[in-house]
């Protein structure tokens, strides 16, 4: 064999290595922009990595990573189930929402009782705009990426049509919604931050964070649920034949995986938005959500990580222009790694070439089965 | 037939030594074969005995680690199909590489479709593979989808377009393990045609009588080696099964004699349509009894994979009645059916039977994963999962042993088979349904299968047993249905049957009970 194709082994069979790779070519890339723009690569990548390096530098990458993160486990939910949530983006913009109203209308709440009601109300918007598409999806069989997408532009509308209800609507000038209560906000105590040298926005959205990257994991590896739910996503014939309701796990997938993109949602809004301005565009958390359970292969622990990792590209990113860098710049990475992580697809097909028929009937390519049957063999 | 289209002077396929590992383990431990103009040569090897691994190297699937394959006299590197397609080289898989939603047509035509400018012309598509499956007499509906047909019209679909490429060396894996016995005779037919036309067919096999009644030469190959190669008018079916399992085997199924006892499974009256909507069970009458085995005969498409299907619950019945120990289990749920006492091994082992990207140990607990011990509160408990797959590993002899972690799709069919039997039998259900229950497998698999099975009906367990091998249906069935467009036309004790007249009640025709 030729010392490049084992390598293309190794890159297609180590998914961490693949990934890494990948992360690498998108910095070349973005290095090679730089350089066709006549910019220095050093200033601008050493600015990415100073900003987010420094103590409140790192708290902001931190308070950005947080509705990444749980996004992200949305996605990575929704992947291990076998149904791609790519309507996380709508689940967000009503969770989101929701948790406004709650925290604007019942603002009176005392703390503790007003943060876990947005929280509930939040997921609970997010596992209904699911519910909607699975069932849509159960019941007349409509594709569930075509509705999601449709679900996403309904969710931005409703979202701006709220934001204009006079309940809720800011009473100055701007085009936004009031400001949640304070009793709503998940902020440290100002003296806190300042004697910690935080960013001003921090705030205790990660630990909601990672307290869901350990339950969204012990749902899937260790519970019946999350038994059930792969089991019908990765061979549903077999699943309902061995007993399972195809359906009705289905639907609770879509629930989860929504409910989880509403709880990102509040916790953007509790953390650091504060308020919902009326959108001109799609904010793009969900879709972010989508891109960061691609680098971190869906597997909950790589999602923490590369939430951390997309909010360090956004933050560092948005000190780009310091050096007289485009902050585009961060888009053409952030693309890059995704495509080349994509890429991993190809690398399979390139080693197969075979029509790739039903999973089922040909248990993944045949050279894979070839091998792994033929090894399995003593 | 005897080699009278054997032109032993002009080798077409010749393999050397050819050695292929995978890490530590080898699979094909130089391994020759010479295949020659005309010939039909049979690779006969239990699972897993590296046949597959040997015709993947043919077919460009694999590399050698060492060894040459010569085509027509020339060495030949094999990197990709396309290679040994452009050689010439044409392979039937076992599982089969067929896209789904395509239609038998658009199957048969990939890759090398008609055009007419740049668009597809699927008029002159269809016309040029509705003439091949006349030219072979391998009748198909060119219009029907994959999905909606059934596996024994898959297999033609994959035979036709291996033909449909002009491939003068064909590789069959396992070609007739999902054809009825008339269809068996009916695919002899065409090998011989084809030798007769100067092509040459390699068939991996572990059908014994096949290989006496098609084969020239057949290769033998246990655990990787290299056995022997022989001519096949010069042994017997005993000869080459030592040979390939390195033991006598026993093809008799011991069975006690008993009667059987109380009624556990009756159909009444059952109608139901078949994917276009049309009736194919057609008002089907069947008892089972404890402690006895029905064989349903007959052939594929005559309503028998319907009627297991309603019976399991995944499909809805339009009229009849299914109890099962006097529970009316019709149109209820697969879960309905457990719970009250269905179990079954379904035809199907990589699309109904398992999840293949699961371990064997979760796989074991496909139904059961909700039960104690396997789970508390909804969590599952890791260590009475695997100690159960570690005990079912043992007993059911699932090899390779310590294999419980490992996804289910990395085993053999006959050891896939095996977990599912393994599953079902220790759900101890008071009916076992089986269909085709020892497709694919090995004598030596095909032994414990039917031993199970038996096992089964001794315990006082009814069982269904529907199976497009009569041999099986004959040696194994207390009592054999004979279903015949939709209904059972015939009632005979298993002992009384004989292969002839089943044969006429399958096609319709003889005597009715």
């Amino acid at each position: 064999m030729t010392k490049k194709k084992s390598f293309l082994d190794i890159v297609s069979e180590n998914r961490f290595i693949h990934i890494l790779l990948s992360i690498l070519l998108g910095f070349l890339v973005g290095a090679v922009f730089l350089s066709v723009m006549g910019l220095s690569v050093g200033a601008a990548y050493g600015r990415l990595i100073t900003s987010v390096t420094t103590r409140k530098g790192f708290s902001y990458v931190i308070v950005y990573s947080v509705p990444y993160i749980v996004a992200g486990l949305s996605v990575a939910f929704s992947f291990k189930t076998g149904v791609f949530n790519i309507g996380a983006e709508g689940q967000f913009v009503v969770g989101s929402m929701a948790a406004a109203c709650v925290g604007i209308l019942a603002g009176n709440l005392p703390k503790p009782i007003l943060i876990p009601l947005c929280f509930i109300a939040a997921m609970a918007a997010g596992a209904i705009w699911g519910i909607i598409v699975g069932f849509l999806k159960t019941r007349w069989g409509i594709n569930e990426v075509l509705s999601m997408i449709m679900f996403n532009w309904i969710a931005f509308y409703l979202s701006n049509f709220i934001a204009g209800i006079p309940a809720i609507h800011s009473d100055g000038t701007a085009e936004a919604t009031k400001n949640i209560s304070p009793n709503a906000s998940m902020l440290f105590s100002k003296d806190f931050i300042k004697s910690a040298g935080l960013c001003p926005t921090a705030n205790w959205g990660i630990l909601v964070a990672i307290a869901m990257t350990v339950l969204v994991w012990f749902v899937i590896e260790k519970t019946t649920l999350g038994y059930e739910l792969k089991a019908v996503g990765s061979n549903k014939f077999a699943a309902e034949y061995g007993g399972i309701n195809v359906n009705r796990s289905i639907l609770t997938a879509l629930a989860i995986s929504g409910a989880l993109a509403g709880l990102a949602g509040a916790l953007q809004l509790m953390g650091m938005g504060n308020r919902i301005s009326v959108f001109s565009s799609q904010e793009g958390f969900g879709f972010a959500g989508i891109v960061v359970a691609l680098i971190g292969c869906s597997n909950p622990f790589g999602v923490l990580i590369a939430g951390i990792f997309y909010g360090a590209l956004m933050f560092g990113g948005s000190k780009l222009n310091l050096v007289g860098a485009p902050t585009q710049l961060i888009n053409v990475i952030v693309g890059t790694v995704v495509f080349f992580i994509a890429i991993s697809v190809i690398f399979e097909n390139l080693k197969n070439l075979k029509p790739r028929a039903n999973r089922n009937t040909e248990a993944a390519a045949n050279k894979k089965t070839a091998e792994q049957k033929e090894g399995s063999k003593s | 037939m005897a080699k009278q289209y054997v032109d032993m002077n002009t080798p077409v396929i010749e393999m050397r030594n050819i050695v292929k590992r995978f890490g530590d383990f080898v699979a094909n431990d130089g391994i020759n074969l010479t295949v020659h103009k005309g010939e039909i040569h049979a690779i006969l090897g239990e699972n897993g005995a590296g046949k597959s691994t040997l015709m993947n190297q043919l077919y460009g699937l694999l590399k050698p680690t060492s060894g040459d394959i010569l085509v027509n006299g020339k060495k030949i590197v094999m990197n990709t199909p396309r290679d040994a397609i452009d050689a010439g080289i044409g392979m039937v898989h076992q599982h089969f590489m067929l896209i789904q939603p395509f239609t038998v047509t658009e199957n048969i035509v990939l890759g090398t479709e008609p055009t007419r400018g740049v668009q597809l012309d699927m008029a002159t598509a269809r016309k040029n593979v509705v003439e091949i499956s006349e030219r072979y007499g391998l009748s198909i509906d060119p219009d029907a989808k994959i999905e909606d047909i059934s596996v024994g019209m898959q297999q033609r679909v994959e035979i036709l377009k291996a033909l449909y490429r002009g491939a003068d060396i064909l590789i069959l894996d396992e070609p007739t393990s999902s054809l009825t016995p008339q269809e068996i005779t009916e695919l002899i037919a065409i090998m011989h045609n084809l030798v007769k036309d100067g092509k040459s067919i390699i068939i991996i096999t572990h059908k014994l009588k096949e290989i006496k009644e098609s084969a020239d030469f057949c290769t033998i190959i246990r655990m990787g080696k290299y056995i022997d190669t022989v001519d096949v008018e010069k042994v017997d079916e005993n000869d080459l099964a030592a040979m390939m399992v390195g033991r006598k085997v026993t093809f008799k199924v011991d069975k006690p004699e008993q009667t059987p006892g109380d009624v556990v499974l009756d159909v009444k009256d059952l109608h139901c349509l078949d994917y276009r909507g049309i009736e194919i069970v057609k008002g089907l009458n069947l008892q089972v009894r404890r402690g006895e085995i029905v064989g349903i005969a007959g052939i594929d498409g005559n309503g028998q994979t319907e009627l297991v299907e309603v019976i399991t619950g995944l499909r809805k019945g339009t009229k009849g009645q299914v109890l099962v120990n006097g529970t009316d289990v019709f149109n209820k749920s697969p879960a309905f059916g457990f719970q009250h006492g269905v179990s079954s091994i379904p035809a199907d082992r990589q699309k109904h039977g398992l999840v293949l990207d699961f371990s064997i140990e979760d796989n074991l607990i496909l139904q059961n994963y909700e039960k104690q011990p396997y789970s508390k509160s909804n969590v599952l408990q890791r260590e009475p999962i695997s100690s159960h797959a570690r005990d079912s590993i043992e007993k059911y002899d699932i090899r390779p042993s310590g294999s419980e972690k490992r996804p289910a799709g990395t085993l053999s069919g006959g050891n896939q088979q095996k977990v599912i039997i393994a599953r079902e039998v220790q759900n101890d259900k008071d009916l076992l349904i089986a269909v085709n229950p020892t497709r694919g497998l090995d004598v030596g698999a095909i032994e414990y299968v039917h031993k199970y099975i038996v096992d089964q009906r001794n315990k006082g367990k009814a069982v269904l047993l529907v199976s497009f091998e009569l041999d099986e249906i004959m040696s194994l069935s207390d009592i054999i249905d004979v279903i015949f467009d939709g209904k059972i036309v015939a009632s005979i004790p298993g002992k009384e049957a004989n292969e002839n007249d089943l044969g006429l009640m399958m096609a319709g025709g003889g005597k009715k009970a």
